[in-house]
């Protein structure tokens, strides 16, 4: 295949097993330039052996990919000289200081001595680590981890970063500045693959989006596409009194199409695409007499868009636990 | 991507963490520079295993601690029983234990990789364009400065303790440099068990399981002559036997170049073997 010089990650059936675990069964990608493309996942789905397997840090069992033109096998070293990856665990050394780090990188990646000191400086000021500079990582907390491994990710601009999972375990307002990090790196042309099992943090960030479970896409779109290929949401009604169940199912069907009861006797829920007609909904329910003990409209969780494309829910932490140690056994 | 109601929400969440147009400035202003040579990155991987040293200097009572009191037991407590007087036990055992205790100090260089393995740090690392052996040959190059410091803790220690040297300090700094050339080809087979085993404490199990028969199978506490006949062909045949008289020669200034070119041979033949291998292993870890 020649190389299309608009796509920086093409992979083509791509297979890693671990045992009789199919960890990625024929992924295939193809992720535009500048562009930023989330795998969204379960833990286990097999996001993280897929981008270990386009950072060159383990082989494929089958398939192919290219990434930025070079092959993942036959040129990886090549291909690790235009990427940087930021890892699930934060790929930081934790016995050395946040400076310590970055010149440590600096240097292995050709900087002298002195470039590496200034640009461990320049990168601890921007990120607003100047002074944890000194400490060692370990007692840095998770927010101040993850923004180190983001600069330490930058310390010679790739051309294309993986971002495995950046904001898992991280508070809100931790993880916001995560994301603003991602935003400014995206808008100056950076193309980014990121691993995520947060839909809103696709949402936020992504251009487009894989959606992963059992080492298959099952589905691909933009955000957008996606949400409305789930439904964009829901309008979630609780009333006063479980015997007008039937009548409010009757009428916000009328209004917003066809409702699931819920396991509360006296919950229900309509599938609804905009806020408006839900307020519509709600105002032809007291109009009926039907009197609500309240009500919210969501945004499809994760956990429903998996519903509606596979008919599972998505899995829990175990799945992710059984994936790690497989890849250790394989090891 | 950035619409103008995103920046906004953006500067407002911005506060403490990171500035935006500094980040900005950061990422446009890099060129890539060219690649570190394979000296250069094994130096750096080096200076890394020096800084953990610095952080953390509790891990060298290892290396200092336990060499002395191996000194001071074996020469007061065997001394006497052994050969006759404390005073011409330490002539002959000071440069054994100088080996021993550099080889066992080998151990911890499995120990630290395998340590290292469960952190995320050695993705970045694999990640990076760099000669693939140079995270190990750095640590091990860092290790031997721990070598040295062990070697010299004992050689300092003996001469306290009445240790002369015939050869002086030539002759020991000669010694000791053989010791820690040979403790590098082993240190090979350390890393390559350390990517084998799944916790650092099974290789610490398997490190000392290997080394501690071999070390008391030669002749670094008792003459040989005074062994069963089969055990002693064992002995004589063992590489730490014959490291433990070419160091003595070289502190007594009668070394024999054949035993010296022995150890470097297995030093050598050690490091062709294990460090393709570990080399090979830390790349599929």
């Amino acid at each position: 295949m020649t190389t299309q010089p608009t796509l920086a990650i093409e992979a083509t059936g791509l297979v890693k097993c671990f045992g009789d675990t199919r960890a990625v069964d024929g992924v295939d990608l193809a992720v535009s330039r500048g562009s930023v493309y989330g795998a969204l996942g379960p833990n286990g789905a097999g996001k993280t052996t897929t981008i270990r397997m386009l950072a060159t840090l383990i082989r494929p069992d089958a398939g192919s990919a290219r990434v930025l033109g070079h092959d993942i096998v036959s040129e990886a070293d090549a291909v690790r000289g235009k990427v940087s990856l930021t890892g699930q665990l934060a790929s930081v050394d934790e016995d050395l200081t946040g400076r310590e780090n970055l010149i440590l990188i600096g240097r292995l990646l050709g900087l002298r001595r002195a470039a590496a000191k200034e640009r461990a400086n320049e990168l601890l000021e921007a990120f607003g680590l100047i002074e944890a500079a000194g400490r060692l990582v370990k007692n840095f907390s998770g927010g101040m981890r993850r923004r180190l491994d983001l600069a330490a990710s930058i310390v010679v601009t790739p051309e294309l970063m993986f971002l495995d999972e950046p904001t898992t375990g991280l508070d809100p307002r931790s993880r916001n500045q995560v994301w603003d990090i991602i935003r400014v790196l995206v808008a100056e042309g950076t193309t980014i693959l990121l691993c995520t099992q947060y839909l809103e943090e696709a949402d936020q960030l992504c251009d487009g989006i894989a959606v992963i479970d059992h080492g298959k896409v099952i589905a691909e779109g933009t955000p957008g596409q996606l949400k409305a290929s789930v439904g964009s949401g829901a309008l979630h009604v609780r009333l006063l009194d479980p015997e007008q169940r039937s009548e409010a199912a009757r009428v916000l069907e009328a209004v917003l199409g066809p409702i699931t009861l819920e396991p509360d006797s006296a919950a229900l829920t309509a599938p609804c695409t905009d806020a408006d007609r839900a307020a519509e909904a709600v105002a032809e329910l007291t109009r009926a007499d039907v009197r609500i003990a309240d009500f919210s409209v969501g945004q499809p969780s994760l956990d429903e868009v998996f519903l509606a494309l596979t008919g599972h829910a998505a899995e829990d932490e175990e799945t992710d636990a059984t994936e790690t140690i497989e890849e250790e056994q394989a090891a | 991507m950035s619409t103008d109601p995103t920046t906004e929400t953006t500067q407002a969440t911005a506060a403490p963490g990171a500035d935006q147009a500094a980040v900005r400035k950061a990422i446009a202003s890099t060129e890539r520079p060219p690649r570190a040579s394979a000296l250069s990155a094994s130096l750096t991987f080096g200076w890394r295993g020096m800084l953990k040293v610095k952080h953390v200097p509790e891990q060298l009572l290892d290396v200092t601690i336990t060499p002395v009191m191996f000194v001071l037991m074996f020469t007061y407590i065997f001394g006497g029983a052994i050969a006759g007087s404390t005073g011409e036990y330490l002539d002959y055992i000071l440069p054994g234990i100088l080996v021993m205790s550099v080889l066992f100090t080998t151990v911890y260089s499995g120990v630290a990789l395998n340590t290292d393995l469960t952190k995320g740090v050695v993705d970045r690392f694999r990640s990076l364009p760099i000669w693939r052996p140079a995270p190990m040959l750095g640590s091990l190059l860092g290790d031997s400065v721990r070598y040295v410091l062990a070697g010299t803790v004992i050689i300092v220690l003996g001469v306290i303790l009445g240790f002369r040297p015939e050869a002086g300090v030539g002759g020991a700094v000669a010694a000791l440099a053989l010791v820690v050339v040979f403790a590098f080809g082993l240190s090979w087979v350390f890393t390559t068990i350390g990517l084998l085993m799944r916790s650092p404490n099974a290789v610490m199990n398997a490190g000392f399981m290997g080394i501690f028969p071999l070390t008391f199978l030669s002749n670094v506490f008792v003459d040989p002559s005074t062994l069963p006949a089969g055990l002693e062909a064992f002995v004589d045949a063992n590489p730490i036997s014959i490291l433990a008289t070419a160091s003595r020669g070289l502190m007594e200034g009668n070394a024999a170049a054949g035993d010296i070119a022995i150890v470097l041979g297995v030093a050598a033949a050690l490091t062709a073997v294990f460090a393709p291998l570990t080399t090979r292993l830390y790349r599929k870890a």
